[in-house]
């Protein structure tokens, strides 16, 4: 009895951003985003479908990585070759499918004579399509049940799972023969037996996007709000606390861990197929701190955050390269600072009213003044 | 509507409104991003034809202009090469547009920013191709990059002027190929060593796709004659600590080393060998990826009296060149330099264009059908795209880096050599279409 | 033999230039928990500073290969480098000490600034800074032992500064107010030390490190928009396997660091050398998560 009240008292401190239970964040602004995402297609060109339709995997990877840094507060560094994995495992059935039964391009030029052993079985899809998620969840299992029992966490954590990204992806480019080497593998032309290509089957990878999504969030919700959830929250604010209440941390950690890493694979597998090719580009240093700027930039410690971070992000990226191709990334590295600096609860703090961060050269006064010019009448 | 004004609506209005807005306004953004931004070159078009038809309904205006897209990375790690190209096919385009366009119209450039990231280069052809309905793509530069665009201009039929030279083996019917393929660079630069009485090679590259399908092809080649690489190394991309490979090439004790390093790496070796007191004539080295552009970056006194092998150098002695070399230098300045693929991306629009007039359209299989054949006085020389592969001939050279950094031709293939990305017409070379198809 | 002796010649060149690149980290890192990742960018500034130093030399006294230029540049960039990070103290990491994650993100949105700001001044090519004759050479010891220059020279750079480092932290009135600060804030607060000076002095302190590295590096490396991506991690790998805010610890794992990828690399090959190295140094934090050398108190 002690022990559950203890771990009460530890979940009502957790601090803000975490609300379970707010109805309207976790049910009715999710169902009308997803009734935008479904009616998308009437409106969008094939070709910003395919666009939405990578976002939203990205979206997913996001959710999975929120999952663990705004819930549980450990930041992995590391999420995008979990992500990687996934996209690698896909490419693997995509690429035997289309090289129908020959030697993959890239093996011959690498002076392979015969298909490596743990390629094979990747040629049938009831087997690759369940290793896009084994494979990164027990690399993340191994890996986090090692860190967290050494109770490594906060800046170390993330500085080593930047460390697994460099060494993966330096491994992935060195094999060249087994693994694509820096081209990554590509040019894939049927899956399952269709066409790739085709608008319908692009157009039903978007709504198989748009499932994973919403199958993934209902899954992070459920466990959020599940006593697992809490405890994760109990965890980030007072890991001692709950150690002492009984409960291993290194387990519940290493659970949670390996299922984002999971869900963070299930969402590379879905993004092969619409981009067209996966490369160790998507699994350096780079991508992996991107995902936690959508997460930031979205809210940490609110799944919707993630989703949204995510999308906005993204299609800024793409929209400001598009239209400054020269300088866009300008625009790019000060929407980091300033989402960092003046949002820190990030878009969905914005929301729920918890407000920004007064830019510190400005006084209240001369905020006040500036909006009630803009808006008479608007000053509270 | 302010902070404060979406403050005080309803909790549900507030999201429902901004949940929305997260899943449109990007998308908005990008698609107004699609409308084509004013590139330099479309605003060299004469304003005679703009003010004839003041009213002209879009279709029509639209029928006035070729829209072509030029698609190199701008940022990222990429940027300090792919951007010199990008230069010079706008400049190409430029020359075009000022002497009455293709067929009498104006050409419109749509530019993007591949970023250095593979999927990014997919992402943005699948763009240009779609969105902007562009007639032809100028654009890559690493084996990566092309070979991520590869299926989108297959599967939407497009058309991509590549214009580096690289590890062969590949022939795409919606790609023309308009830098070296293996047998116009790498093997007759191996001949050339050869013949020289080199006979202990060490192989250096970058761990990626060009280096070690070469170094493939250059060991079956030295096999043929009897020969066995003395060392074969590879550096991750971006390595800067070249000083245990120096210990390695030394324990070695090659005559030559063939570097097929890349970008970066390549300023980091060239100056650390250099403070070992490891001289040319001691240890030459032959690059296939350093050109003048690289030179600059190396400094010319840590890489003079190496060998380098293109096409083209900015010294190749050709009326054409001297137009190029100086019409590059007043648009971009005097300290700026021309190379290989430089040269490669400018006449690669030529190319397009001669095509395109031939055919008299710009649809994709009336062009390739048309571009058999054709010929273009480059500055590196005459070339020609061939029948079937739809790589150029052109003249190989080789020649050694000069103290100020400009390159002096030692030998050259007396005339453009044909393309042969299979190495069909090796005997050494036996089975290599076989595999790679 | 003699490839012996080079090679270990060669694993303390490295070592050198490891903690050239970490020292300023571990400053910000260490002392402050701060996680910079505009560091790399501030290594490329001294590297922008030393060149645009070269160039106006250039045009002045049309010799750019002058050895004071070079001499001038390095505190030159010391200072340039130090500046560029007292502003960015000042206007973002002061509003972010209390969120350790959250530098990460606001820094690595600086370090993207930086590099289009140097593509924007500076072109995205690679630009070159021509080396002063006097370290052009090399130093033969016997035919096969040839020891260059430029590395020698990088070592007693490091060794100065390691030397100015100690003798600011343990000999100078300000370098006591700073250790006071790192052991406990509240208690050297309460004592009158303005704590907010001693941060962004620490900040702008390691930035000027980063940027000496800069000035060196233009000796034997590329000098381009993106230099910093090539050093940050290793870096940051030091800093971690050396523990936190531990100078000492920092110097013992850039050469533990160093020797062991030098002798790996040459055993293997450079990419098996580098995860080799990579893999035993989480290993290693497995069995000790602090590091090499535990920070003492707090």
């Amino acid at each position: 009895m002690t022990t559950m009240s203890s771990i009460i008292t530890v979940v009502r401190n957790a601090s803000a951003p975490v609300r379970v239970h707010d109805r309207i964040g976790s049910w009715i602004a999710p169902a009308i985003m997803l009734a935008v995402l479904l009616a998308a297609p009437a409106v969008l060109s094939d070709f910003r479908i395919a666009l939405l339709g990578k976002f939203l995997t990205f979206a997913m990877l996001a959710i999975s990585l929120n999952l663990i840094w705004g819930y549980a507060g450990m930041l992995s560094l590391g999420h995008g070759v979990f992500f990687g994995l996934g996209g690698y495992a896909m490419a693997m059935y995509l690429k035997l499918e289309s090289a129908g039964g020959k030697l993959p391009d890239f093996m011959f030029w690498s002076g392979l004579t015969e298909l490596p052993f743990f390629w094979a079985p990747f040629k049938y899809a009831w087997f690759a399509i369940p290793m896009t998620f084994v494979v990164p969840a027990v690399l993340a299992g191994a890996l986090g049940y090692l860190v967290f029992r050494s109770r490594i966490t906060g800046v170390y954590f993330a500085l080593i799972t930047q460390a697994l990204a460099l060494i993966v992806s330096i491994l992935f480019i060195g094999q060249q023969a087994y693994t694509g080497g820096t081209n990554g593998i590509t040019n894939y032309t049927t899956i399952f037996g269709y066409a790739l290509n085709a608008p319908s089957m692009q157009l039903t990878l978007y709504y198989a996007s748009v499932a994973a999504l919403t199958v993934a969030y209902l899954l992070c919700w459920w466990l959020i709000s599940s006593r697992l959830g809490r405890l994760l929250v109990a965890m980030r604010d007072d890991e001692n606390r709950v150690r002492f209440s009984g409960y291993d941390p290194a387990v519940l950690k290493t659970l949670v861990f390996s299922l984002s890493a999971g869900i963070a694979g299930v969402a590379g597998a879905l993004f092969t197929p619409q981009v067209g090719i996966i490369s160790p580009t998507m699994m350096g240093i780079v991508p992996s701190i991107e995902i936690a700027i959508w997460v930031a930039v979205g809210g940490r410690g609110v799944l919707l955050g993630a989703v949204i971070g995510a999308v906005v992000v993204n299609g800024a990226k793409s929209g400001l390269s598009e239209s400054f191709p020269a300088v866009w990334q300008y625009f790019l590295g000060l929407l980091f600072i300033g989402a960092v600096l003046l949002f820190p609860s990030g878009i969905m703090g914005l929301l729920r009213g918890e407000g920004w961060q007064r830019p510190w050269w400005l006084s209240r006064e001369q905020i006040r003044g500036a909006i009630s010019r803009l808006v008479p009448g608007a000053t509270r | 509507m302010s902070l404060t004004g979406l403050a005080k609506l309803p909790v549900l209005m507030r999201f429902a409104l901004i949940g929305a807005a997260a899943v449109i306004m990007p998308l908005m953004l990008a698609a107004c991003g699609s409308e084509p931004p004013p590139a330099p070159a479309a605003t060299a078009a004469p304003a005679a034809s703009a003010a004839s038809q003041p009213a002209s309904p879009p279709t029509a205006a639209e029928s006035d202009t070729i829209k072509v897209g030029i698609l190199h990375s701008l940022s990222g790690t990429m940027s300090i090469s792919e951007t010199a190209v990008h230069d010079a096919e706008l400049l190409a385009i430029e020359e075009i547009n000022a002497s009455g366009g293709v067929m009498g119209k104006q050409i419109e450039v749509v530019i993007e920013d591949g970023a250095s990231d593979w999927p990014t280069f997919a992402e943005k052809a699948r763009k240009l191709l779609q969105e902007d309905e562009v007639s032809v793509v100028f654009g890559g530069w690493t084996s990566a990059s092309r070979k991520a665009m590869l299926p989108v201009f297959e599967a939407n039929n497009g058309l991509l002027f590549y214009p580096v030279q690289y590890e062969g083996l590949e022939t795409s019917p919606n790609i023309f190929y308009t830098g070296a393929t293996t047998n116009q660079q790498i093997v007759p630069a191996i001949e050339y060593l050869l013949q020289e009485g080199k006979t202990k090679f060490y192989l250096l590259g970058s761990d990626y796709v060009f280096p070690r399908t070469s170094n493939l092809i250059i060991n079956k080649q030295l096999a043929a004659v009897g020969i066995e690489a003395v060392g074969e190394e590879y550096t991750p991309l971006g390595h800067t600590e070249y000083s245990t490979v120096i210990t390695k090439i030394k324990a070695a004790d090659p005559d030559v080393v063939f570097n097929t390093l890349n970008g970066d790496s390549n300023v980091a070796f060239f100056k650390q060998l250099k403070d070992a007191g490891i001289t040319a004539e001691e240890l030459p080295t032959i690059s296939v990826s350093v050109a003048e552009e690289e030179i600059t970056g190396i400094g010319a006194e840590n890489i003079a009296g190496h060998l380098v092998a293109w096409n083209y150098f900015q010294t190749t002695d050709t009326p054409e060149n001297v137009k190029f070399v100086s019409a590059f230098k007043s648009k971009y300045g005097e300290n700026r330099v021309t190379d290989d693929p430089i040269e490669a991306g400018y006449f690669g629009v030529y190319l397009w264009k001669a095509a395109v007039e031939k055919a008299g359209s710009t649809d994709v299989a009336a062009v390739k059908e048309a571009a058999k054949g054709i010929q273009f006085a480059a500055p590196g020389g005459m070339v020609t795209i061939h029948n079937e592969n739809q790589h150029v001939s052109k003249t190989v050279r080789i020649g050694t880096v000069r103290d100020d950094g400009q390159i002096d031709e030692i030998w050259n293939s007396g005339s453009p050599v044909v393309p042969d990305p299979y190495l069909d017409s090796y005997e050494w070379a036996a089975g290599l279409r076989e595999l790679a198809q | 033999m003699e490839v012996w002796a080079l090679q270990l010649f060669n694993g303390l060149s490295l070592s050198s230039i490891l903690l050239l690149i970490a020292l300023g980290l571990a400053l910000s890192f260490g002392l402050m928990n701060v996680i910079n990742l505009a560091h790399g960018e501030f290594i490329m500034i001294g590297a922008y500073t030393t060149y645009a130093l070269q160039q106006a030399a250039l045009s002045f006294t049309g010799d750019p290969q002058s050895g004071v230029t070079f001499l001038i540049a390095i505190p030159v960039s010391f200072v340039v480098a130090g500046a560029a990070g007292y502003v960015v103290e000042n206007a973002l990491i002061r509003f972010l000490y209390r969120r350790p994650l959250d530098t990460l993100l606001a820094t690595w949105g600086v370090g993207l600034f930086l590099q289009q700001l140097a593509r924007s001044i500076f072109g995205a090519p690679n630009v070159q800074v021509v080396a002063p004759p006097w370290l052009g050479s090399a130093l033969t010891v016997t035919s096969d032992l040839v020891l260059p220059i430029k590395r020698v020279f990088i070592l007693a750079l490091v060794t100065a500064c390691i030397g100015g480092l100690y003798w600011y932290m343990y000999r100078s009135s300000e370098g006591r107010r700073m250790r006071g600060v790192m052991q406990n804030r509240e208690m050297a607060a309460s004592l009158g030390v303005s704590t907010r000076r001693v941060d962004s002095f620490t900040f702008a302190l390691g930035s000027g490190l980063a940027g000496i590295a800069g000035c060196a590096l233009t000796l034997i490396g590329p000098i381009g928009p993106s230099l910093g991506t090539f050093y940050v991690v290793d870096a940051f790998i030091v800093v971690i396997l050396g523990g936190l805010g531990q100078v000492p610890g920092t110097i013992l794992a850039a050469l533990i660091i160093g020797m062991l990828n030098t002798m790996l690399e040459f055993g293997t090959t450079a990419v098996v050398g580098k995860v080799l190295v990579f893999a035993m140094v989480i290993l290693f934090l497995q069995w000790r998560p602090a590091g090499l050398m535990r920070a003492k108190g707090r």
